[in-house]
């Protein structure tokens, strides 16, 4: 029996991906530390940290990241706080889109973990609209257990890695 | 594909006749019974009959005893201990020879080298039964097949001590991967279901989860991040061409498994954070939702006869096992121990589920009857996953993967009893095995 080994590269096209590359996560495009890192996703941290305008201060200095408890996607009321900064910044930032990934800790089974991944980045979706954000401004993808931020098998790191990371990038969204 | 041609050697083959049989039970294992001591073989053979067969004729022995010693329901006597020298094939058998060596069972093999072919063919004799056990059987393949040729015989073997059907001669499909645990590169690949003959199937370029393959072994449904998104794609095992699934605008799919007809897929679709179970039909893409719940609901697997469909589902809290109807429709939770249960698969025979279970920080493999009664747990580790079936219902392989920042994954395989949990080998970590059905 013979198999051809065949490059899958080919990247569907969809209006979203145009700038963001979704993909990020794939080999060789993904800069050091992936989406979280120090230049990933396409160079979206330029700017300042004091810089009200800036995608820097969009990720660091409100903060483009919310935790969750085990096994839940209830927005506790230091996400809320967050993603309160969150709305009103993209509210005053028409130009900038979103996608909010959702993310498990290793403590489940991988299929499960890719749909409660997927819940928590809806709860932060639900939050930001009810916020005043326009639903076609975002979109949410889940990467399950498949993508950790910290590496140890404890409670401490599982915390860090039960999280919504809102991912800005400044291209037009598809209808 | 390759053709095996079997042919029934009866005229040819008929043994010696035993004139003092012993007063003997036949050859047979239980599997389920609690055997503790493996049945001792001895392996005469395989015996090259042309010159250039000879190095052929020592890798067939060593595969086809390296597959019946691998269930741990079988020892191989080592050839040092031979007393009667088996030099041809038509050589007739001494069994005292090998009953004062304890050798339960005798295989007798020859090899030749026949227009481009490797021929095999093969006798086994039940030693204290003094006779012959079953047909003597003739098998050929191409070289670059040798290995399938062997596995072929250890599955005569192993049927005909055991009863069971045969599995050695099948394939596994998982991922592979390698780098930093924060930024797993993940290929699909396939390989002999005993580690050999790896092959790759997509390259590292994006995440790649849950490979599954068609009843027929043909196709291989998997999700892929390519687009960016979790979307469940359908591989073409022959030419490792693939295509995309049909999606609904703004969602995630994946979890995908084949109908056992192979004309339906079943999967998990999430929409504005909720994922439900859905049906699409191959030919013409048409979807048909199966459940309509506001929890989660996944993994889910057809029973054989395509009439029923088990699944997960946190509908009560945690995550439970439940059966269904193939239309959808009331379900029956059927796990109700300590813990979350996840992942089940229908077993091939359809008496047993194999499930996922979490409980008190441990992760378990175990298996269940349809109804939930009699579960057992055959493993328990840091974090074990995602049982798979052997085409015969007798072994799971599964993921393992350990803690820590430095953790990886790795396949096992474990029998329905609980025994012989092992490693599979393959060339670096692993995960998400998926096995084949017997090959043709």
């Amino acid at each position: 029996m013979k198999f051809a080994v065949k490059a899958t590269l080919a990247l569907s096209i969809l209006g979203l991906a145009a700038c963001s590359n979704p993909d990020k996560y794939g080999s060789g495009a993904v800069g050091p530390g992936g989406a979280l890192g120090p230049g990933g996703a396409g160079g979206i941290t330029q700017g300042s940290i004091s810089d009200p305008n800036s995608p820097a201060y969009f990720k660091q200095t409100i903060g483009d990241m919310v935790h969750f408890t085990v096994d839940q996607s209830t927005l506790t009321d230091q996400a809320r706080g967050i993603l309160t900064q969150q709305a009103s910044w993209l509210v005053g930032h028409p130009g900038y889109t979103a996608i909010i990934e959702g993310h498990a800790d290793e403590q489940g089974t991988r299929e499960y973990n890719l749909a409660l991944g997927a819940r928590r980045a809806s709860a932060v979706q639900e939050f930001l609209i009810s916020q005043g954000v326009a639903g076609n401004r975002l979109r949410t993808v889940s990467y399950g257990k498949e993508r950790p931020l910290a590496l140890c098998s404890t409670e401490e790191c599982y915390s860090q890695n039960r999280r919504a990371v809102t991912v800005i990038s400044q291209s037009a969204m598809g209808s | 594909m390759m053709r095996f041609v079997l042919t029934m050697l009866a005229a040819l083959l008929i043994g010696p006749v035993a004139a003092f049989a012993q007063d003997q039970e036949p050859l047979h294992i239980t599997i389920t019974d609690g055997v503790i001591e493996p049945l001792p073989f001895a392996i005469a053979g395989f015996i090259p009959e042309t010159p250039d067969a000879a190095d052929m004729a020592s890798q067939l022995t060593q595969v086809v005893s390296n597959d019946l010693t691998g269930t741990g329901l079988f020892r191989e006597i080592p050839k040092s201990a031979y007393i009667q020298n088996i030099s041809a094939f038509d050589t007739s058998v001494k069994y005292s020879d090998w009953q004062a060596i304890n050798a339960q069972a005798l295989i007798v093999g020859a090899v030749s080298m026949q227009g481009g072919k490797v021929a095999v063919k093969f006798r086994l004799f039940d030693v204290f039964s003094g006779q012959q056990m079953g047909d003597g059987q003739q098998l050929a393949a191409s070289p670059a097949s040798w290995r399938r040729l062997a596995h072929k015989v250890a599955d005569v073997v192993y049927s005909r001590i055991t009863g069971e059907g045969p599995y050695f001669d099948s394939r596994v499909v998982f991922v592979s991967e390698s780098g930093p645990k924060g930024n797993r590169q993940k290929r699909l690949a396939v390989m002999d279901y005993d580690g050999a003959n790896v092959t790759y199937l997509t390259d590292a370029s994006t995440i790649v989860l849950a490979p599954r393959f068609s009843r027929d072994g043909t196709k291989v449904l998997y999700t892929t991040f390519e687009t960016g998104f979790p979307r469940i794609k359908m591989l073409d095992v022959a030419t490792a061409s693939a295509r995309l699934l049909p999606e609904v605008p703004g969602t995630m799919t994946f979890a995908p498994r084949f109908s056992p007809d192979g004309s339906k897929i079943v999967y998990s679709m999430e929409q504005n954070g909720n994922t439900d179970l859905w049906m699409m039909d191959v030919a013409s893409g048409q979807t048909q939702r199966l459940t309509t719940s506001p929890s989660i609901e996944t993994s889910p697997s057809f029973s054989p006869d395509g009439s029923r469909i088990v699944f997960e589902s946190d509908r009560s809290g945690t995550q439970q096992l439940y059966i269904m109807p193939v239309a959808g429709g009331d379900a029956t939770r059927i796990s109700f121990g300590d813990g979350r249960y996840s992942t089940p698969v229908w077993s091939p025979r359809g008496d047993m589920i194999a499930f996922t279970k979490q409980n008190q920080g441990r992760f378990h493999i175990g298996v269940m009857r349809t109804d939930g009664s009699e579960e057992r747990l055959l493993t328990s580790s840091f974090l074990d996953e995602g049982p798979t079936w052997s085409p015969n219902g007798r072994v799971i392989m599964f993921t393992r993967e350990t803690p820590g920042a430095q953790g990886e994954a790795a396949l096992y395989s474990v029998d329905i009893s609980g025994r012989n949990l092992k490693k599979t080998p393959t060339p670096g970590p692993a995960s998400d095995p998926a096995w084949s059905p017997l090959l043709p």
